[in-house]
Formats: C-alpha cells, structure tokens, sequence
C-alpha cells in the first residue's frame, strides 16, 4: 500500500533528474566528429598576401592552433585578448582562419585591435570553413604534428579555456614525439 | 441544456458559458486551418522563388536533401528553411555535389562527417539513439499495460469497494420506502 503512494514520487523524482541534467546541457555545443580525425586539406591565401598559399602540408611536423574569425564577428573580439596574450606565449603557431570576410576588412580589424596571429588563411566563401565543420565563429582547433585535430573549441576562448584546456594539451602533444 | 445531459469528462456547462466555450472551440479550429493554409501557401511560395530554377528537377532534389539536414546555426530549422548565412552555403554545397553527380546518399554522409550525427534531421538508427527511436514506443506500452492491469483490477472488485454513484445516494434519500425495502 505504501508502494502506491511513493511510487508517483519516485517516478517525480525521476522526471526531475532528467530535467536537471536537460538544463545543464548546451545545445550548442555539438560534439565534433574532427576530433582524432585528420584535419582536412586546404590550399588558401595568405590574408596579407594573395599571393602567397599555404597549404596543410605546410603545416605538418609542427603542432599548430587553428582560431577562425572574421571582421564582422562580434563574439570575436572578446576573446582576441586572451588570443593576443596567449600569441605573446610563443608556445605554438597561431593560425587564423579568416572566414567569409574581405581583405580589406579583415585587415583592417587586425591593425585596429592587433594581429595575434603568425597567419591569418583568407577563406572567402568559407568551404575550408565547412571542411572544418565551422558553424560558429569563433571557433579554435588544435592540431597535432601529424595533422589530425585534437581539440575543438566553439566560440570564444576564455583564459580558463586557455590555461586549463589548451596550453596543456598543446604542450603534451609538443613534447610526443610521436 | 438539459440537466441530466451530462457526459463523463466534459464539463456541464450553463448555456451562455456553453455558448462561450464553444465559439472558442471554433476560433481555435479556424487559426488552426488559417495557419496551415498560411504554411502551405509560404511553402508554395518559397518554392517558386528557390534560386537557379534552370534545373527544375535537380533543384527538387537540392530541396529534398536540405530538408533531411539541420542548420546549426537555428538548430530548429532544415537548410532548406533557414535564411542564415551557412544554410545558404551548404544549400549552395549540397546544390554543386549533386549537380557533380554525387548521390543524395552522399552528400548527407559529408555533412554527417562535419557535423556530426546532429546535422540529420532524422537521426540515424543506432545503440546511441535506439532509446530515442524507442522510446516513445515503449512509454505508450507501458502505459497500456498499466492501464489494461488497473481496470482489470477494477472490474473483478465488488460494488462494495466503490463509493456509491451521488445518484443513487440522492435517490435513496428522496425515495426512501422503495430502497430499503
């Protein structure tokens, strides 16, 4: 008989949890399926020169971090402090990925707040973008010397993001020789 | 209405609340069919003014394979609804793939390798869903279940076990001679 009345309960309780851990979860945050992938090919301009291409191969050997952005990115220019502190570090190549913007635009932002980056790759149409499954700019990537993603960020990067999430992961994959 | 035109469930209504709530049971039903008449009306519309009519048929299957993926950006909509800037570019993706011949097949494939299993809008059957697609089955059996049990319960119980119908009791009250006897 007391079964019947704590069962109601007992299923409440239930639905409750369910709606506690809905709540904590952000839909934004997609699970990526790059990660532990390779990171797909891409033959792009230079920002500051149309001239110039680089390519993923160009980046191989070396761990490198991915930030993409754009001009007219609001989200963006929060996290360009901590992007600007963290390029003062020296740990890794920073390389931005500016997505469907112009050059002029985007040339101009980076002398008005500072260039962090060591490039910046011009993707105009944003292909490369979705080839990186870019969906919210900004967003960083972290990739390792053989050229597969290990980490993926989508929008700003927080100091805590950087110290507690990135820097670490960089170093470890630095110093594999793997 | 009546008095004893009562039916279980619905409630007894004087006649102008009567009057009242049925009137707005038929506003209801008229934004109902204005609403859907509006969205096939939208549709009709968006469909006449999809880019790049030339090829008719090939646009047909750029709308039919946008609808199966979902724009992350408003993660409510399809890219075939979406106006935002990355629907436009993988409409725009998924119109080049399937003009290059690539099958419908495919191209969900490339984008499910982006973006995830997130970006179908119908997931996928799998270990990791299978409570999703189930789920909703397997509620409504339970709950059938309990509710075949409960009454089968009920209907072996004696009339004892009920509180008797108010109209019997009022009845009794009023007809005294013929009950207790």
């Amino acid at each position: 008989m007391k079964l019947r009345y704590l069962l109601p309960l007992a299923l409440f309780v239930v639905l409750v949890g369910f709606l506690a851990v809905g709540l904590k979860l952000d839909p934004r945050e997609v699970p990526s399926p790059l990660i532990g992938k390779p990171a797909p090919g891409f033959a792009l301009t230079r920002l500051d020169d149309a001239a110039k291409t680089i390519r993923r191969e160009d980046l191989l050997g070396q761990v490198w971090v991915l930030n993409v952005w754009a001009s007219w990115c609001a989200a963006c220019r929060d996290e360009h402090p901590h992007l600007m502190a963290y390029a003062k570090t020296k740990q890794v190549p920073l390389i931005g990925l500016n997505y469907k913007d112009t050059r002029p635009a985007g040339l101009t932002w980076l002398t008005r707040f500072g260039n962090p980056y060591d490039a910046s790759l011009f993707d105009a149409d944003g292909r490369v973008g979705i080839d990186f499954g870019v969906y919210g700019v900004p967003e960083t990537f972290v990739i390792d010397k053989q050229g597969v993603i290990r980490f993926k960020q989508i929008g700003p990067v927080t100091p805590e993001i950087l110290q507690s999430r990135i820097v670490p992961l960089v170093k470890s994959l630095k110093d594999s020789d793997a | 209405m009546p008095e004893d035109l009562r039916i279980p469930f619905w409630p007894s209504l004087s006649k102008p609340r009567a009057t009242l709530f049925t009137g707005m049971l038929l506003l209801l039903i008229a934004l109902f069919l204005a609403t859907a008449q509006a969205k096939a009306q939208a549709q009709a519309q968006a469909k006449e003014a999809a880019p790049a009519a030339a090829d008719p048929v090939l646009e047909a299957r750029v709308q039919r394979v946008a609808a199966e993926l979902r724009c992350l950006v408003c993660q409510n909509q399809t890219i075939a609804d979406s106006t935002s800037d990355l629907a436009t570019d993988l409409r725009r993706e998924v119109r080049e793939q399937l003009k290059r011949g690539v099958s419908d097949e495919q191209v969900v494939q490339y984008m499910t390798d982006r973006y995830g299993d997130f970006v179908r809008y119908r997931p996928p059957f799998k270990a990791s869903t299978a409570l999703l697609w189930l789920g909703p089955a397997a509620l409504l059996a339970l709950s059938l279940g309990v509710l075949v049990t409960v009454l089968r319960r009920r209907a072996k119980l004696g009339p004892e076990a009920f509180e008797p119908d108010e109209d019997d009791v009022l009845d009794a009250a009023a007809v005294p001679t013929e009950r207790s006897r």
